[in-house]
């Protein structure tokens, strides 16, 4: 392990440690990504690294350290931002996401998103997870909406509580069922990957859990990308860890080894808390 | 001593007192190893002025506003003569009696008329008074001071009343706004009334045929008038309807535009724009309807009607045109509500979370898509709130279609045909010579009792709309 002062690690910083690529297939890979806000703010330099298949990486760094930049730049939710630019290469099964002729609409159905503050649309629960379906006509009649529904309310858990109550607001629910049905409509237009962005941080403790559950039952079909702060979170849920710094990926690495034997200086002084 | 001058020294007083109490709040602060202090000194600077002033202001105001009546009684009281008048001729003598009294114009000693000797008689007792009225006010002043002064201590809650003062001040506020408001409505109900008890409510209600013209001499034909308000109250509900018709969509979706699509340069030349639109005076909108679209849409008429000839279509060629018309002033009232209509719906489409976006976009909804079933969805309470709004405003506007629509009732459903509106048919009632008593002037309270009761009902429907629909989503 390399030895020295935060600011000398800082300027010596230089390709991630560990193993941010992956040997097999990906899903998404990023080569090489900067990100500029506007007036040339850069908020993320080089960075690449890979998201395996049915695999949960979870990215963890201390706040601004551009985790969420990266996030929303794999399903192109940056577009929305005026002044935003990304260089660098990400792709999708092998195809570059922000190609000519990729449609973003299109890969935001591939790409779902669960935010931090859950924002359930203010419509009914059915309508909320029907939301997608709709959008990309992905049911042809009632009947195969009400399973698609039913399905994504099922895979989210939150069928018992609310089969009852399909057409009562969804911002009537509880935090953690409001998440859980965020959850349930990002599934029901059956992505390939799930990005979340501190999905659990406005939650109690057993909500989180629920939440954290779900993350595990839903790793069999999707690729999970997790921005957490809860260094337990990311221990108890994740396959591989990335740890974030000032806008550089500094290591990634098997959780197991990132919070047991860390390669990295900062890695090893921000999970024990040593980090200022 | 004056009104003036005693008001004056009361503030005056007042201004003293605050220091004085001040003063001595800040010397038992500094005296050595007294206990605490309950308030901060500034508090028994109020406590010490407000009860030094407000009592006396109290008194003040009671005896200016009674003095005149009950010195009145008293005068009349002197006269034989006054007592025998009838009510209506004693005010009109009283009025004299106060513009003789009156300084400027004081009647010589010679004049010896029981009014000039009413009105001497007034102004000694008004003398009288003036002295009475400052001795008595200054007395309950420096009572007031005398009890709080002397009476404050370190342990005196000076905070807590003061706190206490400031919600009554506040109360009373709200108090007289609420109470001229029922004044006003008050005063229009009793003058309906009165309205009421020559026509009946059923021929004002559903009577068909306005035409207020008041006989010049009784015998003339068609003395009584006709008082049905129905072609009235639906010229206004025609006119709104056109005018909502245009600015409802317009306003909504160049809001819609400005507050999701138009860059910010885009949006901070528009927004101001728009409040300068939303500035000019509806008399100039009239102008423009009576000048310009007034004649466009009588030749557009003109149009339809040759074309009707031509082509052997019996309502077109029997349309009635006429250069003051519905549909002047329907459109000219839609282009000053659009920007009414535009900037309450930027604010509530404005205030819907970037949240919901952020979440609609994720779910790969393109812009219109999350515009049309997320955005206006949630902000759909609002946007109701602000067309009914607009229709209360379209309802009461008068200028454009005293201007633009005319004065002669028609009940027609063509829009190129001239109508009338309550606010029109008001004001043409009460300008020009007119007794103050005659049905005519009564009938504009009438009418004004209708409009007040439209837009309550209006505002109530709003309110509830929006209530059930917030009770749905949140
Ligand atoms: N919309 C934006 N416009 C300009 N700069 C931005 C914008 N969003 C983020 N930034 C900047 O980019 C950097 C990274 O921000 P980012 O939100 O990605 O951090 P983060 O790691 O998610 O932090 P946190 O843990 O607090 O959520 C920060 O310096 C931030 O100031
Ligand atoms: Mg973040």
């Amino acid at each position: 392990m390399r030895k020295g002062t935060d600011v000398e690690l800082l300027q010596n910083l230089g390709d991630t440690v560990g193993k941010p690529l992956i040997d097999g297939d990906s899903r998404m890979s990023c080569s090489k990504v900067d990100v500029f806000y506007n007036n040339n703010n850069q908020a993320i330099f080089d960075i690449s690294v890979d998201l395996g298949k049915n695999e949960i990486l979870a990215m963890i760094g201390p706040s601004g350290c551009g985790k969420s930049t990266l996030l929303r730049c794999l399903n192109r939710m940056n577009d929305t931002i005026e002044g935003c630019k990304v260089e660098g290469e990400i792709t999708l099964d092998g195809i570059d996401v922000y190609s000519k002729n990729i449609d973003p609409v299109l890969l935001r159905s591939n790409v779902g998103m669960v935010f931090q503050k859950p924002n359930p649309f203010p419509k009914s629960i059915y309508d909320n997870v029907a939301y997608g379906p709709r959008l990309h006509g992905l049911a042809r009649n009632g009947a195969e909406l009400d399973d698609l529904v039913e399905e994504s309310l099922i895979k989210s858990g939150l069928w018992k509580e609310t089969k009852d109550r399909l057409n009562k607001p969804g911002t009537g629910l509880s935090g953690g069922q409001q998440q859980r049905l965020c959850i349930a409509r990002t599934i029901a237009v059956k992505p390939e990957v799930i990005l979340m962005d501190e999905p659990t941080s406005a939650l109690d403790p057993i909500a989180t859990a629920t939440i954290e559950e779900l993350m595990y039952e839903l790793k069999s079909s999707y690729t999970i990308a997790v921005v957490t702060h809860s260094m337990q979170q990311a221990a108890r849920i994740s396959d591989r860890t990335a740890y974030f710094h000032l806008g550089r990926l500094v290591e990634v690495n098997e959780t197991n080894k990132v919070f047991t034997n860390p390669e990295h200086e900062l890695t090893e002084n921000y999970i024990t808390g040593r980090f200022g | 001593m004056s009104d003036l001058n005693l008001f004056s020294v009361l503030i005056l007083s007042a201004l003293i007192v605050f220091f004085l109490s001040q003063k001595k709040a800040k010397n038992w602060q500094t005296s050595a190893g007294s206990e605490r202090v309950h308030s901060l000194p500034v508090y028994y600077g109020y406590f010490g002025s407000i009860w030094t002033v407000i009592p006396a202001l109290f008194v003040f105001a009671f005896w200016s506003f009674f003095s005149t009546n009950v010195i009145s009684t008293m005068v009349v009281g002197q006269f034989v003569e006054l007592q025998a008048l009838d009510k209506s001729s004693l005010s009109l003598a009283l009025n004299e009696i106060y513009l003789m009294s009156d300084a400027s114009i004081v009647p010589s000693l010679s004049d010896n008329t029981i009014k000039a000797q009413a009105a001497n008689l007034f102004m000694q007792y008004s003398q009288y008074s003036a002295i009475f009225k400052s001795i008595t006010v200054l007395a309950i002043a420096a009572l007031g001071f005398i009890l709080t002064y002397w009476r404050i201590t370190p342990t005196t809650k000076a905070r807590n009343s003061v706190e206490n003062i400031v919600v009554y001040a506040l109360l009373s506020c709200a108090v007289i706004a609420i109470l001229t408001t029922a004044g006003i409505i008050f005063s229009v109900l009793l003058e309906s009334i009165e309205f009421f008890k020559t026509i009946p409510v059923s021929d004002f209600l559903f009577g068909t045929h306005w035409s207020p013209q008041i006989a010049l001499r009784e015998d003339q034909a068609g003395s009584s008038g006709a008082f049905g308000a129905v072609p009235l109250f639906w010229g206004t509900i025609f006119i709104s309807l056109i005018a909502i018709i245009i600015a409802g969509p317009l306003g909504l979706i160049s809001a819609i535009y400005l507050s999701e699509y138009a860059s910010k340069r885009v949006r901070s030349i528009v927004k101001p724009v728009l409040e300068i639109l939303a500035g000019v005076p509806t008399v100039v909108y009239g102008f423009f309807a009576a000048l310009t679209i007034g004649p466009l849409v009588r030749d557009f008429g003109y149009w339809l009607r040759e074309m009707g000839v031509n082509l052997d279509i019996q309502i077109l060629a029997n349309l009635t045109v006429s250069t003051e018309s519905a549909l002047a002033a329907g459109l000219v009232m839609g282009m000053m509500i659009v920007p009414f209509i535009l900037s309450l719906s930027d604010d509530v489409i404005a205030a819907v979370p970037d949240s919901m976006r952020d979440g609609s976009t994720a779910m790969g909804a393109t812009k219109s898509e999350t515009v049309w079933k997320v955005i206006i969805p949630a902000a759909l309470p609002g946007i109701v709130g602000g067309f009914l709004l607009a229709i209360s405003r379209a309802i009461g506007e008068t200028m454009i279609v005293l201007m633009a629509a005319g004065v002669a009732s028609n009940l027609t459903a063509n829009p190129m045909n001239s109508v009338t509106t309550v606010t029109t048919q008001i004001v043409t009632l009460l300008t020009g010579d007119q007794e103050f008593d005659s049905v005519k002037t009564l009938a504009a309270f009438a009418l004004g009792l209708g409009l007040f009761i439209t837009t309550l009902v209006l505002n109530i429907i709003a309110l509830h709309v929006v209530r059930r629909y917030r009770e749905q989503y949140e």
